[in-house]
This record gives structure tokens, C-alpha cells and sequence, in this order.
């Protein structure tokens, strides 16, 4: 028998290789695509609470998540190609200029 | 019985992919890996009984969202980077942390419980998922329907001018 | 709602005019003059009202403010037949001045900011008249001190005058202290700032006396500044230095009398108090208006004489309301108010013909002016109290209220005073208008948009009074909420024997001194050099101020707390808050490394560490 607990675990070793990439990888597209690993985790949860409480809020916050990750890939990937162009590089740790 | 072996493969293969889109050294092997996990999540949504949120999952995720990335890493061209320049110099220390987070994240799993149940959104129910969605969607929540489809069209828009304007002045 | 639009119709031209018009000098001023005639037209149905039914129902608006626990205020207005006199001479004299200081500003600099001011004047002393409570009061009478302040101060570039406004506005400070003290203690006596709710919790005798005492003296303390009594009566004479339609309208006919406008408001709190509060106000007013008087007589500046004539006008008012007369004391203020605007009108009108203030430097000015010498003395009359005149049945209530109080000092000061003012006034007409001719160059009749408001102020200044004659029934008296005294008054034939002889002797003893072909300006002088000198300095009062109270703050206090401030505070607290601020920064600096990741892995520990101390202590 499926229990919550087994898609919220699921949704926590997701997010956490997502959080993991974010923090290890230098190169920009991997970091966006970490971040849309944390974003299907959290999709997971909610969606696993929706059905487990029986409630369609969880679902139809999962539908404007995907929205808003959609906008966020779309303006990330913008920024990312504006800033290779001037800066030729896509190595995050070379962006530091708001250092002190 | 059924549905949990179905559960462990998709959950198996979820997790080795997402694996190897964050260690993968060709950005093209991490967006093809990332394909496979966000289908694995579709598969996820349909054991959850939400076949339109699989759909939504297939369509907006592997259709747009990892083509553009495919796109970008193309555009830009940056296939060949040795793996030991892929990775930050923090690496070990990320690792260690982000394995504290989960051992966290369980803990609390553990000592958190399920309520009952509060919706009226019983199996039954949701055997018509689209329109159940659908209805709800555009009455209960049509303001926050309509700021994220303005959103939506703000971040295309401004996605636009971004890439537009660099290339005006630097004439790349 | 038009209650409202009494106070958003002047401020709404103020800023309009500072922010749009002000290039437009001409429609800066008729703005400004539309704004109070139309504040004057809202305030006609009301007089109408009260003069229908002098007991008229207060009407009450109020809106909450401000409410946090255990404070709620509400502000409000609050119309009855007091506040209707209050505004009818504010609007009615406002709109007069205004026109008036059409003609007399024309090509100063600074004519719009001019009006502008006036306007904002306008606004805040509606404020003060049309609030239902005393924080609302307070408020705006502050606003009034600013407008104050800025008029006296409109010629800035003159030392004299900023310092003028810096005093007005240092001396009211003092006395705003005191009003707000009472205001604390009204609230801490009655929990409301509501002058109906504080009425009826001290008429019902909630509130013990001394306290009653304690809180209407030290809202006694904010009309002694705001009106220029003994001790704060110094600013007054300075506050000369704004332009002439400034001091007629604000420091003669409105601003000064709302400190009287305040205790009649307050007057059932003296009714209720211990009658030592009532008779330490009546003492206080007593002495300004004779000192006041015989300082007059030894100025030779012709606004000053007139200033130093309103302060000892004040000082009958209080007197009076401190003796219980609120009718008596309103009804002096009205009169006053006509009479004093026109005098300060007239003389504006002189200086504005001779160029000069110095009473000297006119003479034999009316076969030139004939139509301000005649409204100017038909002023003067009235400002004496010659029958029949406003001033007249005015100050015979007063002297009578003094009378049948049985203060044999305050009734002997106020006659003495009456006495005195013939002396000056008589020196004022006969020095300015009469005599031998002593201007320079060729003054010639102000224009008309000068001359009409005096007309119509001396129509007021000699007719206004019989809305008190004793015959009239119901008269002035009986519109005025008293709690003291019953009924109109009642006329009392000795006490207006007495001061029509006091106030033609006076008049006669002026005349010896001022006329003549030998030079009159020094026979007081000469007569008697000591008292002359006292008179001169005006009691020494602002050598008093300076000498000892300044000299004291300013060298002895105030070198402790410079002391303390550069050693304490600046070298402690913060140089050394921001050195060590500055140490910490540094250390801190290598954390930020501009390495986004960086930043990422601080997040997720710091939240691995939260979570952990969290499930420590709370789970």
C-alpha cells in the first residue's frame, strides 16, 4: 500500500540532489536545471498532499508552480544568454563582481 | 501491490537521472537525464490519480521548458568542458550539507503525521481530474489564474527584450 | 459636511497656490481672497441659526484618528453660538484683511508666498475654532504659531524680523508646554479629549477641584503665550516687524484671541475649580492690560503703540473670563477685533503713505488722507470706549464684571488702563494726523482696495457694540454659554460714569501733551526722566529675558549639555558605536565573496542548524 510518506520522501532525496546541484556546479544551465529538480520536488509534495488529503488545492497550486517555473526558465535562460555575450562565459563563479 | 512496483521503478529511475543531471559532464547528457526525470515525475502524478497534471508535466517541462535548455546549450555552444572544471571548488562541502538537509528534512518527516482527510476530493471524484481542475481552476481561482498568466506573459516579453537588447549594442 | 470644507477650502488654496499659481501674482491673491470670502459665506447660514436661537444646539461631526489601545481619538468639529462669533470674526475680518493686503503688498517680493501664508493661516485658526477636542486644538494651534511664525518672519532677510519670528515662536513654545501639561491632565481627570465629554464629567463633579485647578491653569499657561500675556507678553511687540495686514489680522483681531477663545472654551472647568484658578487668570490679565498701557505711552512707533494697546486689550479679556465673564470677554473680543483691525489697517495705510513707522515723522497727514483719518479715528474712538462706540459697551461689561466681582484692584487697574489708553490713542491721532507737518516726500490716499475694508471695519467699529446694549433682548450676553453668570447683563450707570470721565480725561491730558507749537516729543520726557526710561524699556522684561534667563540656558546649561553631548554622546556612543560597527564590517567583509554558491551553501546549512535548534526546544 502507497503511503504519503513514501512520494514526501521521494519529493526530499529529489529536492535534496537539486539543492546539492545548485550548490556544486559551476555551469549555469546545470544550476537552472537543479532548480527545476527543487521545483519537481516540491510539485511532488503537493500533489502527493492533494491526494492524500483530498483537497484539488494542492493540484491546482502544482499547475501555477509549473507556470511560474516555465517564466522563471524563460527569463533565466534570457539573462544567462545576455550575460554570456558580454561576459563569454557561463561558470558562475567567474560572475563575482558584487564582491566586496 | 501493483502500483507500489510501479512506484519503486519510477521512483528509482527519478532519482539515478536526477543524479545524473547534477554530476553528468556534457550539459546535453544533464538535459536528457532531466528529461527522463521530469517523465518519471509525470508517471508520479498519474499514481496520484492527476493524469492532467502528468500532461501539463510532459507538455510544459520536456516539451518547452528542457527543449529551451537544449536550445540555450546549443546557442551558446558550451559541449566540450573538462568535468573538473564542471564542478565548484566547494564541493565536498555542498555535498555534506545538502545530505544534513535531507537526514533534516526525514527527521521531521517522521515526526509529522496526516490528518484526516479535509477536501471532498475523493478517488471517485477525481475520476473526471481535468474537469474537476478545470472548474476549479476558473472560478475559485481565477485571480490567481489571471496574475500568473500576466506573469507568464511579462517573463516571455521580458525574456525578449533581454536577449534583444544585448544584441543591439554589442552587435553579436 | 460643509463644516469641513471650512478648513479644506484655505489649505487646498495654500498649497495650490505654493505649488501652482505662485508665478501668478495676481491670481495667487484673488484665490487666496475667493477662499476666505467663501469660507465666510459657509459660515452665514450658522450665524443665521444662532441669531435665530442663541442657545442653539452644538452641532458635532467627529471621525476616529488615531485608536490604539487604551487611546481613542476622534476628531471632530463643534459648532455653537461661541464658535459661530469666533468664526464670523475670523472670516469676516480674514476676508476684509485679505482684500486690504491686496493693495498694501502690491510689488513686495514674495506677494504670493504672502498669500499663501494667509491662507494657511486661515486654515489653522478655523482649526483651533471648529475642534471639538483639545488634542485637535492643540494641533492646529500649533499650525496657527507656525502660520504666525512665517508671517512675522515674511520680510526673512531682515534680522530683525527672523528674529522677531524666532522669538514669537520660542515664547509660545513655552507656553505650549504648559498647554499641553493641561491637556494631559484633563485626559489622566476625565479619559476623553472631548470637550462635551469633559464638560459633562466635570459638571457632574467627577473630577476633583485641585485637579480642575491644576489643568484649567496650565491650559491657561498655552493662552498666555498664544495671547501675549504677563510674562510671555514679549513676543507681541516684536511680532510688529511682519507686514501691517499681518498684524491685523493675526496679531490683533484672531491668532491672539484664541488664548481667550480656549478659556471660554474651557470656562466650565473655572466655574468648577477652586476660584483661586479664576482669580490668578483675572490678576494675570489685569496687569498685562495696565502695564501693557503704560508701555504704550512711551512708544513712538506707531504699530508698536497699537500693539502694546492689544496687549492690554488681552489683557481685559482674560481679566474678564478669568472673573467668570465669558459673555463680557467674547464680546470684547468681537469689538476688538473690528476696531484693532482697523486701527492696524490705518496705520498700515499711514506707512504705507509716509514710508516710516516712527509717529514723529508724520503729522498733519489727514487734509492728505482723508478717508483713512476718518476711519482711523472713528476707530481710535472706539478703542477708547468713547459713547457710543463698539468699545464702549464692550469694556463696560468688562469694568463691570470687575466691579461686581468685588476685585477693587483689577476694577481700579481696568479703569486706569482706560485712562491710559485715552492718553496714547489721542497722542497716536493727534501726532499722525494733526500738528505740525513733519513727513518727507508726498504721501497721498491709499488705493481703494485699502480704503474700502477700512470703511467697512469702521462701520463695524462703531455699530458693533449695540449687539450688546443693555436693552437688547436676547443681546451678545445671552449667545455665550456661561456657567458663572446669569443672563444678559445688566447695565450699571456708575461704572460708566466712571470710565467715560477716565477715558476723557485721558483724551484731554493727550491733548496737552501733543499739541502745541513747542515740540511735544519729550514734555513726557522731560517731565519725568525715570519713569519715562522704565516705560521706554519696557519694563526691562526683554533685558531680564536676555540677561539672566538666556545667559543662564545658553552659558550655564547649556555648556553642561554641550559637555556632555561631545563626550558621551558624540565621542562614546557614536564614534564608538560606529568604530566598532566599522571593526565588525571588516571581519565580516570576506564573507561576501560575490560567489552566488557561496551564498547557497550558507542558506541550506543555516537552515540545517535552524531546523535543529528548533527541533531542540520545541518538538
Amino acid at each position: 500500500m502507497l503511503t504519503l510518506t513514501h512520494f514526501l520522501i521521494l519529493s526530499c532525496i529529489l529536492f535534496s540532489i537539486g539543492v546539492a546541484g545548485v550548490m556544486i556546479r559551476r555551469n549555469i544551465i546545470i544550476v537552472l536545471m537543479s532548480l527545476e529538480l527543487i521545483f519537481n520536488a516540491a510539485n511532488i509534495s503537493l500533489a502527493a498532499f492533494a491526494y492524500y488529503l483530498e483537497s484539488i488545492t494542492g493540484t491546482v497550486f502544482v499547475v501555477f508552480n509549473i507556470t511560474v517555473a516555465a517564466a522563471e526558465v524563460a527569463v533565466g535562460l534570457a539573462i544567462l544568454v545576455a550575460v554570456y555575450r558580454r561576459r563569454k562565459t557561463v561558470l558562475v563563479d567567474q560572475l563575482d563582481e558584487m564582491r566586496y | 501491490m501493483i502500483e507500489q512496483i510501479f512506484f519503486y521503478i519510477f521512483a528509482i529511475i527519478a532519482v539515478v537521472s536526477a543524479i545524473a543531471v547534477v554530476t553528468s559532464k556534457s550539459p546535453i547528457h544533464s538535459a536528457i537525464a532531466l528529461i527522463i526525470t521530469l517523465l518519471q515525475v509525470a508517471a508520479i502524478f498519474i499514481l496520484l490519480r492527476s493524469p492532467f497534471l502528468a500532461a501539463v508535466q510532459v507538455f510544459v517541462y520536456v516539451g518547452a521548458v528542457v527543449v529551451l535548455f537544449l536550445f540555450a546549450v546549443m546557442l551558446l555552444d558550451l559541449g566540450g568542458e573538462k568535468i573538473k572544471e564542471q564542478f565548484h571548488q566547494q564541493t565536498v562541502l555542498g555535498v555534506i550539507s545538502s545530505v544534513g538537509l535531507f537526514v533534516v528534512l526525514l527527521f521531521m518527516l517522521s515526526r509529522g503525521s496526516l490528518t484526516a482527510p479535509t477536501g471532498g476530493y475523493t478517488e471517485a471524484v477525481l475520476a473526471k481530474n481535468t474537469e474537476v481542475i478545470g472548474k476549479v481552476l476558473f472560478t475559485k481561482y481565477i485571480y490567481p489564474f489571471e496574475v500568473v498568466s500576466l506573469l507568464l506573459l511579462v517573463a516571455l516579453v521580458g525574456a525578449v527584450v533581454l536577449v534583444l537588447n544585448q544584441k543591439g549594442k554589442d552587435g553579436v | 459636511m460643509d463644516v469641513w470644507a471650512l478648513l479644506i477650502i484655505p489649505i487646498v488654496t495654500s498649497v495650490v497656490i505654493v505649488f501652482i499659481t505662485r508665478k501668478w501674482k495676481n491670481l495667487s491673491s484673488y484665490l487666496s481672497i475667493a477662499a476666505v470670502i467663501a469660507c465666510f459665506f459657509i459660515v452665514l447660514p450658522y450665524l443665521i441659526e444662532a441669531l435665530g436661537n442663541p442657545h442653539m444646539h452644538g452641532h458635532e461631526q467627529a471621525f476616529t484618528w488615531l485608536k490604539v489601545s487604551g487611546l481613542h481619538i476622534k476628531m471632530g468639529t463643534f459648532i455653537d453660538s461661541l464658535t459661530v462669533v469666533m468664526l464670523c470674526i475670523v472670516t469676516f475680518v480674514g476676508s476684509l484683511i485679505h482684500i486690504y493686503a491686496r493693495g498694501y503688498m502690491e510689488g513686495e517680493e514674495g506677494y504670493s508666498r504672502f498669500f499663501a501664508c494667509l491662507s494657511f493661516f486661515i486654515f489653522a485658526m478655523l482649526g483651533i475654532v471648529l475642534a471639538n477636542n483639545l488634542i485637535m486644538i492643540f494641533i492646529f494651534w500649533e499650525l496657527v504659531g507656525l502660520a504666525s511664525y512665517l508671517l512675522i518672519g515674511y520680510y526673512y532677510q531682515k534680522p530683525s524680523a527672523a528674529d522677531a519670528a524666532k522669538k514669537a515662536f520660542l515664547v509660545n513654545r513655552i507656553g505650549d508646554f504648559g498647554l499641553i501639561l493641561g491637556i494631559f491632565v484633563i485626559y489622566y481627570a476625565t479619559g476623553s479629549f472631548n470637550f462635551g465629554e469633559i464638560e459633562h464629567q466635570v459638571m457632574a463633579g467627577h473630577v476633583e477641584p485641585w485637579t480642575m485647578g491644576l489643568a484649567a491653569l496650565l491650559l491657561f499657561c498655552g493662552a498666555v503665550g498664544k495671547s501675549a500675556q504677563f510674562p510671555l507678553h514679549v513676543w507681541l511687540p516684536d511680532a510688529m516687524e511682519g507686514p501691517t495686514p499681518v498684524s491685523a489680522l493675526i496679531h490683533a483681531a484672531t491668532m491672539v484671541a484664541a488664548g481667550v477663545y480656549l478659556l471660554a472654551r474651557i470656562s466650565f472647568l473655572f466655574y468648577m475649580a477652586p476660584p483661586e484658578a479664576g482669580i490668578v487668570v483675572a490678576y494675570v490679565g489685569g496687569l498685562t492690560a495696565l502695564m501693557a498701557a503704560l508701555m504704550a505711552l512711551a512708544q513712538s512707533d506707531i504699530k508698536k503703540i497699537i500693539a502694546y494697546s492689544t496687549l492690554s486689550s488681552l489683557g481685559y479679556m482674560v481679566m474678564s473670563v478669568g472673573l467668570g465673564g465669558t459673555g463680557p470677554g467674547m464680546f470684547y473680543l468681537m469689538t476688538h477685533a473690528f476696531f484693532k483691525a482697523l486701527l492696524f489697517l490705518g496705520a498700515g495705510s499711514v506707512i504705507h503713505a509716509c514710508h516710516t513707522n516712527s509717529i514723529w515723522e508724520m503729522g498733519k497727514l489727514y487734509p492728505k488722507m482723508k478717508a483713512t483719518g476718518v476711519t482711523f479715528i472713528l476707530g481710535s474712538l472706539a478703542m477708547m470706549g468713547v459713547f457710543p462706540f463698539a468699545g464702549f459697551w464692550s469694556k463696560d461689561e468688562i469694568l463691570s464684571t470687575a466691579f461686581d466681582s468685588g476685585h477693587w484692584l483689577l476694577y481700579g487697574a481696568g479703569t486706569l488702563t482706560a485712562f491710559i489708553t485715552g492718553i496714547f490713542i489721542t497722542k497716536i491721532v493727534l501726532l499722525a494726523f494733526f500738528g505740525k507737518k513733519r513727513y518727507h516726500g508726498n504721501p497721498h490716499e491709499s488705493p481703494p482696495s485699502m480704503t474700502i475694508p477700512l470703511v467697512v471695519l469702521s462701520v463695524f467699529a462703531v455699530f458693533a457694540g449695540l449687539a450688546g446694549f443693555p436693552g437688547l433682548e436676547p443681546n451678545f450676553g445671552s449667545f455665550i454659554p456661561s456657567h458663572g453668570h446669569h443672563g444678559p447683563h445688566h447695565f450699571n450707570f456708575l461704572v460708566a460714569g466712571i470710565s467715560t470721565l477716565v477715558v476723557f480725561a485721558g483724551i484731554l491730558i493727550g491733548w496737552k501733551l501733543y499739541t502745541g507749537e513747542a515740540e511735544p516729543a519729550h514734555r513726557l520726557k522731560a517731565q519725568y526722566p525715570c519713569l519715562y526710561k522704565v516705560l521706554e524699556n519696557k519694563f526691562y522684561f526683554d533685558h531680564f529675558y536676555d540677561g539672566v534667563l538666556v545667559a543662564v540656558i545658553y552659558n550655564g546649561i547649556g555648556k553642561i549639555l554641550n559637555f556632555i553631548e561631545v563626550n558621551i554622546f558624540i565621542n562614546f556612543l557614536i564614534n564608538g558605536f560606529a568604530y566598532n560597527v566599522r571593526v565588525v564590517g571588516r571581519a565580516l567583509r570576506g564573507t561576501i565573496t560575490g560567489q552566488l554558491q557561496h551564498y547557497a551553501l550558507f542558506m541550506v546549512s543555516g537552515v540545517v542548524v535552524l531546523v535543529l535548534i528548533f527541533l531542540q526546544y520545541f518538538v
